[in-house]
């Protein structure tokens, strides 16, 4: 443990980023032991142990892991991304549905194409889906000033009861109150993962090419922000806005065409959640879809880094995976919620963490003024102010 | 005639909560701490105050067998009130003495409240559901039900919180504007720097606020479920968000945000009765035109309104931790 610490340690500021986040992690998961303490407590350990370890219990639950991660990472790099260009996209849950509803219809009504040709064009769909409801808020914040956040919750509410609608219209089917099924081969290609997540079980896991996508995604979106200069502008007007205009930068368009993106990774999500081929369905119902909210939980605990969200949305999954079988031990599966939500109010710490981690290093290293602030942009989430403080809304 | 009445009255089981909770993030945000956790707290209050309810009502509490009505209610909302007190103190902590992200704990309170509430709901009575009986209405309120008009738009077929929300309507624009207190949460709001250095305390005007903004949201909590449910199971419908959105809407101001949950309140009992009104359930619009239309009318009204004015109506400072280093 200790050598881990020391190495990242080494690492600088993002090995501190990832241990503080740790921290975090395991504050919760102590959190979660009292709770379960306090509620039973001779079935506390067993259940415990369970959430720490079912995700590896079986090969087939580490698939089953990925599979339920993939959703999440991409809700999760919608709201990170726009986090990292000073927006908070808290409109992911309405992308989403936009982008699911998409993917099935297409699935479903596109059959005279081909496989190869149809599923990309359904995952297509949905980002297109997906940056058209992004788009909205990012207008009405470019050109009538109208705050994101309120915006995105009125587009929340809207997207779920126009699918609702269009569903009823289109591809209902009234036995279910949900969609039809999307035929078979509508559904992402499983390209042998489902079978090598098999393992000993008598099914093949869900896991299918979604995860990959996701991880792309991931990487696509690292490049786009860290390494174009597109992605450099972006990321300037969430820092700056002032500056990144005086310095010539189009900052409406920037608003517009981050939560295009942003809602975009949503709508994809969407779409790759809805057809994975693990029979399900999208419900007609009034509830707004949990992912896009799940998604603010991701970025948080992966800081709003695209590598460190695919990290956050796994043990977001792999946490889930455990709370499915806490009635096995007389416990309600909420306690997961719980500990997630202990997670990250922890991480909201996390800048202190880093802070005090930072200073005992300094007292036996050299001082090093060049690390970089990885925090999310001090104009996140009230990003009608310019700029005053560097410490911001913090990590 | 009727329908007017029926929609005037509709209207207040929904914009009265969001009138109060509204009230809350105001305070809250205008001493300079955003507040998206006013959903959280409003569903915890919400929890707590319909659970305590339930167990009166069902006998569970020997002395106070039998005990019913509106003073059961404003028990229920002093319960709910310091439930709210008591989550807001954990956004406090975190976002003023701990210097951390306020949308961060926001966010986690958010996420923390319908899962705490499912699980002790459930460890404690076995289903997630919290059933009520809504004993607290008040059909007619005594010589003022009988002026024509007025009678029946505001004094018939109403509840004490109705007038307990203007109430509190009129003490916090008097707190905000007429106070040495509002002066200084005003200021904390717009330049906590020049507040501290006339000797205001930033952080326990700060924590004020965000307490105050608690307390507000747990009320409003129980004052949605009691109109508009009979049983409470661990949602408030994003009625938290939506309040979040009629501080905004209403530029952070008391007699705005009157305005803002009014007119968002009208909206929503038209999507909500308008199967009981004669010439709207003939019109062929399917239902789910009119669920959307309190959020597309708000959408539009605040891309024609909004413009530079509601821009600097924000306060300057909400939103970041104060550090006194900084001028």
């Amino acid at each position: 443990m200790k050598q881990v610490i020391a190495r990242l340690k080494a690492s600088g500021d993002s090995g501190l980023s990832v241990l503080s986040s740790l921290i975090a992690v395991l504050a919760g998961l102590l959190v979660g032991l009292v709770v379960l303490l306090i509620t039973d407590a001779p079935q506390a350990f067993p259940a415990f142990r369970h959430i720490l370890t079912f995700g590896f219990q079986e090969i087939r639950n580490v698939g089953q892991v990925l599979y339920f991660a993939t959703p999440l990472i991409l809700t999760g790099l919608s709201v990170g991304f726009a986090y990292k260009t000073g927006l908070f996209n808290i409109g992911a849950s309405g992308q989403y549905t936009f982008g699911a509803f998409v993917a099935i219809w297409m699935g479903l009504e596109l059959t005279f194409l081909p496989p190869p040709i149809r599923i990309p064009l359904s995952l297509l769909g949905a980002m297109a889906a997906g940056a058209l409801w992004g788009a909205i808020p990012g207008l009405l914040k470019a050109f009538r000033n109208v705050h994101e956040v309120i915006s995105c919750i009125m587009t929340n509410w809207v997207g779920i009861f126009l699918v609702n609608f269009i569903i009823m219209q289109t591809i209902f089917d009234p036995m279910r109150n949900a969609t039809r099924t999307v035929p078979l081969d509508s559904n992402m290609p499983g390209w042998g993962l489902g079978e090598l997540f098999q393992g000993g079980a008598s099914r093949p896991s869900s896991v299918n090419s979604g995860i990959i996508v996701a991880i792309l995604a991931a990487i696509l979106v690292y490049i786009i922000l860290e390494k174009t200069k597109f992605g450099y502008e972006l990321k300037a007007c969430g820092f700056n806005k002032d500056a990144a205009k005086y310095a010539g930068i189009s900052e409406k368009r920037n608003i517009v065409s981050s939560m295009m993106i942003s809602g975009a990774l949503a709508g994809l999500g969407g779409g790759l959640h809805f057809l994975s081929g693990a029979g399900v369905e999208m419900q007609v119902a009034n509830v707004l879809a949990t992912e896009g909210f799940t998604g603010i939980s991701v970025a948080l605990l992966g800081l709003n880094n695209p590598i460190g969200i695919i990290f956050g949305g796994m043990l977001i999954a792999y946490l889930h995976m455990g709370g499915f079988q806490m009635q096995l031990f007389g416990f309600v599966p909420e306690i997961i919620e719980m500990v997630i939500a202990v997670i990250i109010y922890f991480c909201a710490f996390v800048l202190l963490i880093k802070l005090f981690l930072a200073h005992r290093m300094k007292k036996k290293t050299l001082p090093n003024e060049g690390g970089t602030h990885t925090g999310p942009p001090p104009d996140a989430g009230e990003p009608n102010r310019k700029e005053e403080d560097e410490g911001g809304a913090g990590a | 005639m009727s329908t007017v009445y029926f929609v005037v009255q509709q209207s207040f089981f929904f914009s009265i909560p969001l009138l109060i909770v509204a009230l809350g993030g105001m305070f809250s945000e205008r001493s300079g701490i955003v507040n998206i956790a006013l959903e959280g707290k409003m569903l915890l209050g919400a929890f707590t105050g319909i659970f305590f309810i339930n167990r009166v009502q069902n006998g569970y509490i020997p002395f106070l067998y039998g005990f019913d009505g509106h003073m059961l209610l404003l028990v229920a909302l002093v319960i709910a009130a310091l439930t709210g007190v008591v989550v807001a103190l954990f956004h406090a902590y975190a976002s003023i003495t701990l210097n951390a992200s306020q949308i961060i704990s926001g966010v986690a309170i958010n996420m923390f409240a319908p899962a705490f509430s499912i699980y002790v709901a459930r460890i404690l009575t076995e289903t997630q559901q919290i059933n009520f009986n809504n004993t607290f209405r008040v059909p007619y309120v005594p010589l003022l039900g009988n002026i024509p008009v007025i009678g029946p738009l505001f004094f018939q077929n109403t509840f004490v919180t109705t007038y307990l929300g203007f109430m509190i309507l009129g003490i916090s624009a008097f707190v905000l504007y007429k106070t040495k207190f509002g002066l200084r949460l005003r200021a904390c709001g717009e330049h906590p720097q020049a507040a501290d250095s006339v000797g205001v305390n930033v952080s326990k005007i700060r924590y004020a606020g965000v307490l105050i903004s608690g307390a507000l949201a747990g009320m409003g909590g129980v004052i949605f479920m009691v109109p508009n449910s009979v049983a409470f199971s661990a949602s408030v419908s994003g009625y938290g968000f939506l309040a979040l959105a009629v501080v905004i809407f209403g530029a952070w101001r008391p007699g705005r945000i009157l305005f803002a949950a009014v007119f968002f309140g009208i909206l929503q009992a038209f999507a909500a009765g308008f199967s009981g009104i004669a010439f709207l359930r003939d019109l062929p619009i399917p239902m789910q035109f009119y669920q959307m239309a309190p959020y597309v009318v708000t959408l539009v009204v605040l891309g024609i309104t909004s413009n530079k004015t509601t821009k600097n109506a924000a306060p300057r400072a909400a939103g970041q931790p104060y550090d006194k280093g900084n001028r």
